[in-house]
């Protein structure tokens, strides 16, 4: 195998030039002035004293909500889909888990794009509602319609690390509970979750951090008035045009996401340990 | 007691699939609606397949999409095998530090990785468009072939490559008929998640491409008119290749190894009846 | 008697370091023409390095490594006419028995028919005819075994390298299988180099033996020499089972240990050297006390199968003996050497 150890050089190289140089341009954009070329800058930290303007802090709060909201409810709703996955047999437990894989397939520009067919004004929804004599319902460009279409596309998400922890618990540590005299309810809390909770710090790391990066569900669900951090961004590089404080924005973004990846690889390797 | 917990079960898992399929059901049937109604079927017609076919930006953004995504998927897929092989025995620091840069574009946001290339590709006064996009989708491509290979590299036995060069195979010899063998399947997952992950990609397409060049996310993303039921026929055509590809994919191993198992369970009774 | 035919592999002053470790220290060492040598020794002495050096898996740090007295040590394994049979024997799971051992004749494009007629062949002296589309994963661990030792055969190498190949069998068919490597050695007429731990396989296949210690050769010999006259207190240790008691040498043939004068064999000692003596378990015999200088009390009895193995407490130290005749605990008895069996050693240095 010595032999082969020459291999990982172009990728030595190819990653050094497209992953890790295109960072440290971000950084360098973050702390200097002087717009698109690179010739005339000068350092400056006003790009990171933007973002405290209230109307950008308004931004990252509500990306920071919406991840929320939208975290807990892929959290009840994934938890209880991949616990009732479980009471199947192995093998209808792998089409099941395969059917929630399916749509990830599916180009998700796609799959948000035939959400608005079922929620607009004059949509299918409005018409069942309208058929069955309610009144029809402004969903479209609305919290509501934002938070269906992410988390229709993050659920999987969630689904597949907690039904991995959740399938490959032993058994008969249920049993054992029970045979000690734990009630249903005992057995699930010190038990059953007790024993997913790394596959549930995976689900939700990942849901989250997919949620409040995400922009093009926002824009084709939200609408143009709605603007998440990833939508601020993308505003500042295609229509204003000011990258210093696009790429400051991303660095906090990256930043951020990287610390909360640390945190919960530590707490993960904590339970992970407390385990054995 | 156990009968009506099986209901709820079922009951559940059926409802939380409706909210995962109806959007694409949805899709599927209203593309072969006659009128351009998204709410009312008024009757089938293929019409809008013909407008499909006869649209040529959404024809060239789906060229756009499957070649990028295939060439993507086979430069990264040599490009991460390789790397993978040649990983598992390099000194710590280096094998270490190559996996943690290898992890920024899967753990970065899409968006932050975009701009990145985007900063780099007009500092460099490269115009952006097809190369560029087939580029950046190497870039993001690659560091998942790796995190499927590795782990089947460093599984492996090296006394099977020696075994190989004992026998008299040069080490170019020893990797395409040794190696790449006992690692198949993580590089069979490797392509899947490679294409996959370029195919469903829009961020950072979005940001690196130019020149008109568009992928479908871009053009759907695009699309003034969101009412548009040719949009419809390619999401039926996409959702019909990506089920019979899953169908090939799944269902296909699961025939062949049940053949094997029972080859195998035969031999074990031919065995057995021996002794 | 293998030392009769041409030198093959010789290595001169072979050392090998891994970082900082030096885990040999100074080889040197003749393997001739139709030999079967085994090189022997505890884990970590060094052993499996020779066998990768002589392969080609690891370049020495100094030294020569000579094939028919040219320097190989910077040819690649695959130019080498040397075979190795894996210690897990390392077949390619995916192929099948006949691809697995032609899979050299392949790589060196044989033609087919020929590639054939050889495995069938090869099949043939494993005995294994009629497996040849079985799957390798499938197979037992001693028809893992001979497909690998058919699979380096059937290159026609000078010389086969064999890395504690019977070590993952059971004890029955480790036995089997020592009668047939040595009968296929027999058979096929080349050098056979043989790695192992284990003293007994050691003894009982090889022509030559070589005994390792802390990456350095202790003694090098036929089995009945290095059973029968051990170099020094490591080998007479690990070849089978010793009482080692330290002495002098009073002059040639006459050497005082534990209080006692006896006549030996040995010469060619300083006068009065501190030496070491190796006495074997089956060799001393159990007399009336009358009879003998040494004398102690049966201290213990331990039923071994074919032998009691019974420990005699004298004035000085415990003596283990081997014996079928019976004797109780307590007893009180005298033990008589014959001069042969008084086997004496230059100390070690530590």
């Amino acid at each position: 195998m010595k032999h082969f150890k020459s291999l990982v050089r172009p990728y030595i190289l190819w990653s050094f030039l497209l992953i890790v140089i295109p960072l440290v341009l971000i950084v360098l954009y973050s702390v200097t002035t002087g717009g698109n070329s690179l010739v005339n800058i000068q350092f400056t930290f006003d790009n990171f004293k933007k973002i405290a303007e209230p109307i950008y802090l308004q931004v990252f709060a509500r990306s920071f909500k919406l991840g929320i909201i939208t975290t807990g409810i892929c959290l009840v709703v994934g938890y209880l889909l991949a616990y009732q996955i479980t009471r199947f047999s192995e093998k209808v437990q792998g089409l099941l888990i395969l059917a929630v894989t399916v749509p990830m397939w599916i180009n998700t520009l796609l799959r948000t794009y035939a959400w608005i067919s079922l929620l607009s004004d004059n949509g299918i929804i409005n018409s069942i509602l309208t058929a069955i004599g309610l009144d029809p319902v402004t969903m479209m460009y609305t919290d509501f319609s934002v938070i269906i279409g992410l988390v229709c596309d993050l659920l999987p998400f969630m689904v597949i690390p907690i039904h991995t922890s959740l399938a490959k618990m032993d058994k008969s540590l249920i049993e054992a509970s029970y045979d000690l005299g734990a009630h249903k309810w005992q057995t699930f809390w010190k038990v059953i979750f007790k024993m997913s909770i790394p596959g549930v710090i995976n689900g939700i790391t990942m849901v989250f951090l997919l949620a409040i990066s995400t922009f093009v569900i926002p824009k084709l669900l939200g609408g143009g008035q709605y603007v998440l951090i990833g939508n601020l961004i993308e505003e500042q590089f295609v229509s204003v045009g000011d990258w210093n404080f696009g790429s400051a924005i991303s660095l906090i973004l990256a930043v951020v996401i990287l610390i909360m990846i640390r945190v919960t690889k530590k707490m993960e390797k904590m339970e992970g340990g407390s385990e054995q | 007691m156990k009968k009506k917990k099986r209901i709820f079960s079922i009951v559940y898992i059926a409802v939380c699939f409706l909210f995962f399929y109806v959007p694409i059901l949805v899709t599927m049937v209203f593309s072969f609606n006659e009128s351009k109604s998204l709410t009312h079927f008024t009757g089938f017609s293929m019409r809008w397949y013909e407008q499909l076919v006869n649209d040529s930006e959404i024809m060239s953004a789906v060229y756009v999409s499957v070649s990028i995504a295939v060439l993507a998927t086979v430069i990264s897929t040599i490009l991460g095998t390789l790397t993978a092989i040649g990983l598992s025995k390099q000194r710590r620091i280096l094998k270490e530090s190559i996996l943690n840069v290898n992890n920024l574009p899967i753990m970065n946001p899409d968006i932050v990785t975009a701009i990145g290339l985007m900063i780099l590709f007009s500092s460099m006064h490269i115009t952006k468009g097809y190369i560029t996009m087939l580029m950046a989708h190497v870039i993001f491509c690659t560091p998942y072939v790796i995190t499927s290979v590795y782990p089947k590299v460093r599984k492996l036995d090296d006394s099977l490559a020696n075994a190989a060069m004992d026998l008299g195979a040069t080490p170019f010899q020893t990797l395409v008929k040794v190696i790449i063998p006992c690692i198949k399947p993580g590089i069979y997952a490797g392509i899947l998640l490679a294409f996959t992950m370029s195919f469903d990609d829009f961020v950072i397409s979005y940001f690196v491409t130019g020149n008109g060049v568009q992928n479908i996310s871009i053009i759907v993303y695009n699309m003034t008119k969101r009412t548009n039921p040719t949009i419809n026929a390619l999401s039926t055509i996409v959702i019909l290749v990506i089920l019979i590809a899953l169908v090939l994919g799944n269902v296909i191993p699961a025939v062949v190894t049940r053949r094997k198992k029972k080859k195998l369970s035969r031999l074990e009774v031919q065995q057995n009846t021996a002794e | 008697m293998g030392n009769t035919g041409n030198c093959i592999i010789s290595l001169k002053g072979v050392t090998k370091n891994f970082d900082d470790q030096q885990v040999l220290r100074g080889i040197d060492l003749n393997i001739y023409e139709n030999e079967f040598l085994t090189l022997l020794g505890p884990s970590g002495c060094g052993k499996t390095t020779i066998l990768r050096i002589i392969a080609g898996f690891e370049e020495p740090s100094a030294g020569e490594l000579l094939f028919n007295g040219i320097d190989i040590a910077k040819v690649p394994p695959y130019k080498r006419e040397i075979n190795t049979v894996f210690q897990k024997y390392a077949l390619f799971p995916f192929l099948n028995v006949y691809d697995n051992i032609a899979f050299g004749l392949n790589i060196k494009k044989e033609n087919k028919s020929i590639i054939e007629q050889k495995v069938k062949r090869m099949l043939k002296l494993v005995g294994l005819e009629g497996f040849e589309k079985r799957d390798v994963t499938l197979l037992s661990g001693g028809q893992q075994q001979r497909v690998a030792i058919a699979r380096a055969l059937v290159n026609e190498p000078k010389v086969l390298l064999l890395d504690e190949p019977l070590g993952a069998l059971d004890a029955k068919l480790r036995k089997e299988m020592q009668v047939e490597l040595k009968k296929i050695q027999q058979e096929v007429g080349i050098t056979f180099i043989f790695v192992t731990h284990d003293q007994e396989e050691a003894l009982s296949m090889s022509d030559t033996v070589v005994v390792m210690n802390n990456g350095k050769i202790q003694q090098i010999g036929t089995p009945v020499d290095i059973y029968n006259e051990p170099e020094n207190r490591f080998v007479a240790d690990f070849i089978g089972e010793s009482n080692i008691i330290e002495g002098n040498m009073i002059r040639d043939c006459l050497v005082k240990f534990d209080g006692y004068e006896f006549e030996c064999v040995d010469k060619g000692f300083k006068e009065n050297e501190e030496i070491e003596v190796v006495l074997r378990p089956e060799d001393i015999e159990i007399v009336s006390p009358e009879n003998a200088k040494l004398r102690g009390v049966i201290k213990s009895i331990v039923f071994k199968g074919v032998h009691y193995e019974i420990m005699v407490q004298t004035a000085l130290r415990e003596y283990k003996i081997h014996t079928t005749d019976i004797f109780e605990v307590g007893r009180e008895v005298g033990l008589t050497l014959e001069k042969e069996d008084i086997h004496v050693m230059y100390k070690m240095e530590y």
